[in-house]
């Protein structure tokens, strides 16, 4: 009976886990149809979340785009198909590589800058003295958390997909001696739109998921320092898992409507 | 009959019951504010104090009991639908709970901004004056950080009175402060009350402001209203309980 408890009680809490992020996702749409959006605060986070994580999304996408074209180049010319690393490297860069990547970088880096913040602001009332000034911490955090993140995850992939295309490209024209025409030719030929409205379709979605699930951690973290410090851990881990396992419904999704291929 | 003849409630508070980590902090709880008048809740550290006067903004919803703040169910609204009985209302937390990403003037400005003042004149003219009126001008550029705890909490009390409000609720105003700061809240208390007739809630143990402040008093012991009374029928008061803290005895040898 015990295994059985466990799992029930394991699913029972996930269940009231994803209840609470939808009541928070609600009360932020809510809060949004209430006029409540403080545009110097979007503006404020934008530079935040979006402009200063953008060192670390270039340096991601960059050596993820260089080693996958090595490595692709390294099997493929055994099978003369050296050409070939241009369409592979860039259909994975945006289906797959560019807004993964992106997003775990984004989870880790901003997820956790989140959730430290509006945790640290939990426990120390800020959060109460916020509410007894007749202003809804969800309306005040979360909203233009939620903007930002919504106008900078998809122009972070974006950067993200592009630098590691364009290193791809270096690497394999010039360093491996691959044929720019046909690479460039190639490319061009098998990407098409289908495979960047799904970069950046996923890369949004990522986007949600970071900030409802470290916003929450946060408005959510309890016993000071200790508390904090969980909050800002569980935050990262929770959002890098479900931005895999949203990942993964996404691509299965996605390709009823944006099918790879020509 | 004219509505001055009985002095009107603005808080009632019934049987009002909480628990804290699966302790009765409060058990039964009730209590009546006047309009106008400044109540002193004295009680034990931890006895729940605290807990009782974030139920009376909303912060925290009752286990069972009821609150009525102008008229207003507080128990019973949303977080949405509090925001008017929040907005007449002013509360000095403890430890001041300042924004601490923020200067002493846009914490101080805050509440004036987010109720859509726009106008950075009129902004920076109030908040010259709730600074002034805590004896903090030309702190505006500090940080929170850089500020002593006494200074936190004049700061914090600059924020809560910046919008006028109709009842203001502190909790502890006078506790780490130096006797002479300490003098000038209760001197603040007193004045707002007379000047604005801002009705107010203290939570302390000091008695000193206490004696200094007090219209009515009333004693939090064991989760219930032990006492509730004048500061003279506190003083004069033969119950071992309320001796014992009118004059801070704990039976403990040396």
């Amino acid at each position: 009976m015990a295994p059985a408890r466990y799992v029930g009680d394991l699913l029972f809490s996930f269940a009231r886990y994803l209840g609470d992020l939808s009541l928070l996702a609600a009360e932020t749409i809510r809060g949004i149809f209430h006029g409540q959006v403080r545009f110097r605060l979007v503006i404020q986070q934008i530079y935040e979340v979006g402009y200063r994580s953008q060192l670390v999304v270039l340096i991601t996408g960059a050596f993820t785009g260089a080693v996958f074209a090595t490595q692709t180049y390294f099997q493929f010319a055994r099978l003369q198909m050296d050409t070939a690393v241009g369409p592979v490297v860039s259909v994975s860069m945006f289906r797959e590589l560019g807004p993964v990547l992106c997003g775990l970088m984004v989870a880790g880096r901003v997820g956790a800058a989140m959730s430290a913040e509006l945790g640290t602001m939990k426990v120390t009332e800020q959060l109460d003295a916020l509410r007894a000034l007749a202003v809804h911490p969800v309306d005040y955090l979360v909203i233009p958390r939620f903007l930002a993140m919504l106008v900078s995850m998809p122009l972070l992939v974006a950067e993200c997909i592009a630098v590691g295309i364009l290193a791809a490209y270096l690497l394999t024209t010039q360093v491996l001696g691959v044929s720019e025409t046909y690479y460039v030719h190639n490319m061009l030929h098998f990407t098409g739109g289908r495979d960047v409205a799904m970069g950046l379709i996923k890369g949004m979605v990522f986007g949600i998921v970071i900030v409802f699930v470290s916003c929450h951690q946060g408005l959510s973290a309890r016993e000071g320092a200790v508390g904090v410090g969980r909050a800002t851990t569980e935050a990262v881990v929770i959002g890098s898992l479900f931005i895999l396992i949203v990942n993964f419904l996404l691509t299965m999704t996605l390709n009823i409507f944006f099918p790879a291929g020509v | 009959m004219t509505g001055h003849a009985t002095p009107r409630e603005v808080i009632q508070v019934d049987t009002l019951v909480q628990t804290l980590g699966g302790q009765e902090i409060l058990r039964g709880f009730s209590l009546k504010v006047y309009q106008g008048e400044t109540l002193v809740l004295l009680g034990r550290s931890g006895g729940g104090k605290s807990v009782f006067l974030r139920h009376l903004i909303g912060l925290i919803q009752p286990v069972s009991g009821t609150v009525f703040v102008y008229g207003q169910n507080v128990s019973a609204l949303n977080e949405r639908a509090l925001t008017p009985v929040r907005r007449s209302m002013g509360m000095l937390f403890q430890n001041g709970a300042l924004f601490d990403s923020m200067n002493v003037a846009d914490n101080v400005a805050f509440p004036l901004r987010e109720r859509g003042e726009t106008d950075e004149e009129i902004i920076a003219q109030k908040v010259q004056t709730a600074l002034r009126m805590v004896d903090l001008h030309g702190q505006q550029n500090k940080m929170p950080a850089n500020l002593s705890g006494g200074m936190r909490k004049r700061v914090a009390l600059a924020r809560a009175l910046v919008v006028e409000p109709r009842c203001m609720l502190y909790d502890e105003p006078t506790a780490g402060l130096d006797p002479i700061v300490a003098d000038s809240i209760d001197v603040l208390i007193r004045r707002l009350q007379r000047k604005l007739g801002v009705t107010s809630i203290v939570v302390t143990h000091d008695m000193k402001s206490t004696f200094a402040i007090a219209d009515h008093v009333a004693l939090l012991h064991e989760g219930r209203c032990y006492f509730y009374g004048t500061c003279d029928q506190l003083r004069a008061s033969t119950d071992p309980v309320i001796r014992d803290f009118v004059e801070g005895r704990s039976h403990e040898e040396p």
